[in-house]
């Protein structure tokens, strides 16, 4: 480069953003391989009739809609309705992601927080307390569900035993075998081990909390129940809300703790693990990508949902 | 409106002493300073006043009373923080109304005394407003406006101006001055670390040092008749001058102390020396003159300087302005 060139090349804001282009090229390059990519092939593949077969030779068909609701006659005349919309077993699923998703959310957040308040004080051991209480976050999914699988197990599970020990129950509950226990199993078993999480996440929010707050409060007298929800609570909104759409999210897409403790339950399968069986098992890429692209807009929706939501609460307190 | 008494007061956190044993009284209405070095204490035995830390031996008395083991909520005290506490959350209104609508009180009760308290402090028209929406002075003011609307026997404050600018923090500096003159009777208790708000707020001042009390007087007191090498370089600005050796053996003591308003320049002075460097500060100017000493001798002289820099100069202590020291620090009268 010569020197008249640099006088007129272009402008240190111009420089900044192209040297912030180049930073960030390699960060998109990957996105678009490992996120955008398959959710454009995923998305594509739910308007197509693809199969194990047919998926890598380029013979699958654009079929449109017809994945998610087709109508066929048949030769009768006879008019039938067919697609993902229409079928019952992926209702079914959702109802029971939401329901999972709601439940387990909603338990954590308030056992996460209660762990958060605990973990908040000043005691001796904290940080061993600290450290201990992630172990069960720490642990894969895949191994602690196994664990809980046998814990469960209604023939030599312990907690059967201990149950039928203390005459709570008379007889061994098949819990994770039994339509009306496997979604209690299954909850039990995510707020076992995503309380830690949540309640690190909120304990993060507690300790941002200035202790001036507290000894404000305490010079005035004010109740420390008061002092929680009228302090503290308010204080500590925005982290809370960070905290419950990770977790919403995570839980929305539910499918290893379901896949290994209650593998073929009506009462359990989530949009997930629907979607997997569609592919995987019955290698229908076709359907199984449609319900893919569905779990994935409902996510969104649940998402700006919340995200509404949250802000119309924040403007109402201020109101 | 209270009479503290602090009697052999001691504070440790395990193994380690914050407070050494304090005995202090403070009067009521008095504007008492305590003023010190960062890690000296000052701001634990205030905490200890408050009651948000336990005395660990010794005893604390209101009124005669002994509050060892009262609720700081119901000690009759209220607090001014270095960062103000203010909640974010709520407007100026209700952080000055949280404490007493938990109080009990009823509602024309709370409105009335937090316009009055707004009123004191010129903050009516910041009323529906959040914390964040304030500048850091009108934040400071609803935080005394807080502390205000608790109508205490004692006002304790912890560093009030500490994150104000300068101009602020000589405005406000004068707002507590009105304040304490105004709510007369009011004890109060000031933490600080810089001399100069002791100096001109204080009634009484009491300097402390690694936990102990070195001195407390009143502000004249304290520069005129230092206890200690301690109070007499901490106490005034610029620093005391100190000189050590043969300047100091002339006076017959270890450490001779001269402010710099007492460095007189004359050519029938004993010190010969020559100017380093020169401040000038408008109104006056300081000299900073090398001796030989292990510091410059600074010397501080009304109006605008007429002495270039390198001009060698004669100069010595006014003598009926002699601070002289022994080699413990304690001061030879």
């Amino acid at each position: 480069m010569t020197t008249s060139k640099i006088a007129k090349g272009p402008s240190l804001q111009q420089q900044r953003v192209r040297a912030a282009f180049w930073f960030l090229a390699p960060m998109l390059v990957m996105l678009a391989i490992v996120a955008a990519w398959p959710l454009f092939r995923s998305i594509s593949f739910s308007f197509t009739d693809a199969t194990a077969d047919t998926i890598f030779n380029g013979k699958a068909a654009w079929v449109g809609f017809d994945n998610y609701i087709e109508q066929r006659v048949r030769s009768n005349g006879e008019i039938r309705w067919r697609g993902v919309l229409l079928d019952a077993e992926w209702w079914n699923a959702v109802w029971n992601t939401v329901r999972f998703s709601l439940v387990s959310v909603a338990l954590e957040t308030v056992l996460g927080l209660l762990v958060a308040l605990v973990l908040n004080a000043e005691f001796k051991g904290r940080g061993l307390v600290r450290a201990a209480i992630l172990i069960p976050w720490a642990i894969p999914t895949i191994v602690s569900a196994r664990m809980w699988g046998w814990m469960l197990n209604d023939q030599f599970g312990v907690i059967n035993q201990m149950l039928l020990t203390v005459g709570l129950i008379s007889e061994p509950i098949a819990w994770t075998a039994r339509a009306d226990t496997a979604m209690l199993a299954v909850l039990i078993v995510d707020v076992w081990k995503t309380t830690p999480f949540m309640a690190l996440l909120i304990l993060a929010g507690l300790q941002m909390i200035p202790r001036d707050m507290y000894e404000a409060a305490k010079l005035d007298g004010i109740h420390p129940v008061k002092v929680f929800f009228r302090v503290t609570l308010p204080l500590l909104k925005p982290a809370l809300l960070v905290a419950v759409i990770f977790r919403v999210l995570d839980a929305l897409r539910i499918f290893d703790l379901i896949y290994v403790l209650t593998p073929q339950s009506d009462a359990t399968v989530t949009m997930s693990v629907l979607s997997y069986r569609q592919i995987q098992q019955f290698g229908d890429y076709g359907e199984g990508s449609a319900m893919s692209t569905l779990l994935f807009l409902i996510i969104t929706a649940f998402v700006l949902l919340y995200i509404k939501l949250g802000r119309v609460d924040l403007s109402g307190e201020k109101s | 409106m209270a009479k503290i008494e602090l009697k052999n007061v001691k504070k440790s956190y395990g193994a380690v002493d914050v407070i050494k044993g304090i005995d202090l009284t403070i009067e009521k209405g008095e504007f008492m300073v305590f003023v010190g070095p960062s890690g000296c204490g000052k701001s634990t035995l205030l905490r200890l006043v408050s009651g948000l830390e336990d005395i660990t031996t010794g005893d604390m008395l209101f009124d005669g009373e002994r509050v060892n083991d009262i609720l700081p909520s119901e000690r009759g005290i209220a607090m001014v923080f270095q960062s103000y506490a203010l909640y974010p959350h709520m407007k100026v209104y209700d952080n000055m109304a949280f404490g007493m609508k938990l109080a009990k009180s009823s509602k024309e009760e709370i409105d009335k005394r937090v316009r009055e308290a707004a009123k004191l402090l010129q903050i009516e028209h910041l009323l529906d407003r959040l914390p964040k929406q304030l500048s850091g002075g009108q934040r400071q003011r609803v935080a005394i406006g807080r502390a205000i609307t608790r109508d205490p026997r004692v006002f304790l404050f912890d560093e009030p101006l500490s994150n104000l600018d300068a101009a602020l923090r000589v405005q406000t500096r004068l707002e507590i001055a009105k304040l304490h003159h105004q709510m007369g009777n009011v004890t109060m208790i000031y933490v600080t670390h810089d001399q100069v708000e002791a100096m001109t707020l204080a009634d009484r001042i009491a300097v402390l040092r690694d936990g102990r009390l070195e001195q407390v007087g009143t502000p004249t007191e304290l520069y005129e008749r230092p206890n200690s090498l301690f109070v007499a370089g901490f106490i005034g600005s610029p620093k005391m001058n100190f000189l050590t050796g043969p300047f100091a053996a002339a006076h017959g003591c270890e450490t001779l102390g001269i402010r710099s308003e007492h460095v007189v320049l004359g050519e029938d002075q004993p010190w010969a020396g020559e100017v380093l460097h020169v401040e000038d500060l408008g109104s006056d100017h300081f000299l900073f003159i090398e001796l030989g000493a292990s510091e410059p001798l600074i010397c501080r002289r009304p109006g605008k300087t007429d002495i270039a820099l390198g001009t060698k100069v004669k100069v010595g202590p006014h003598p009926d302005h002699l601070h002289r020291f022994d080699k413990d620090g304690k001061p030879l009268r």
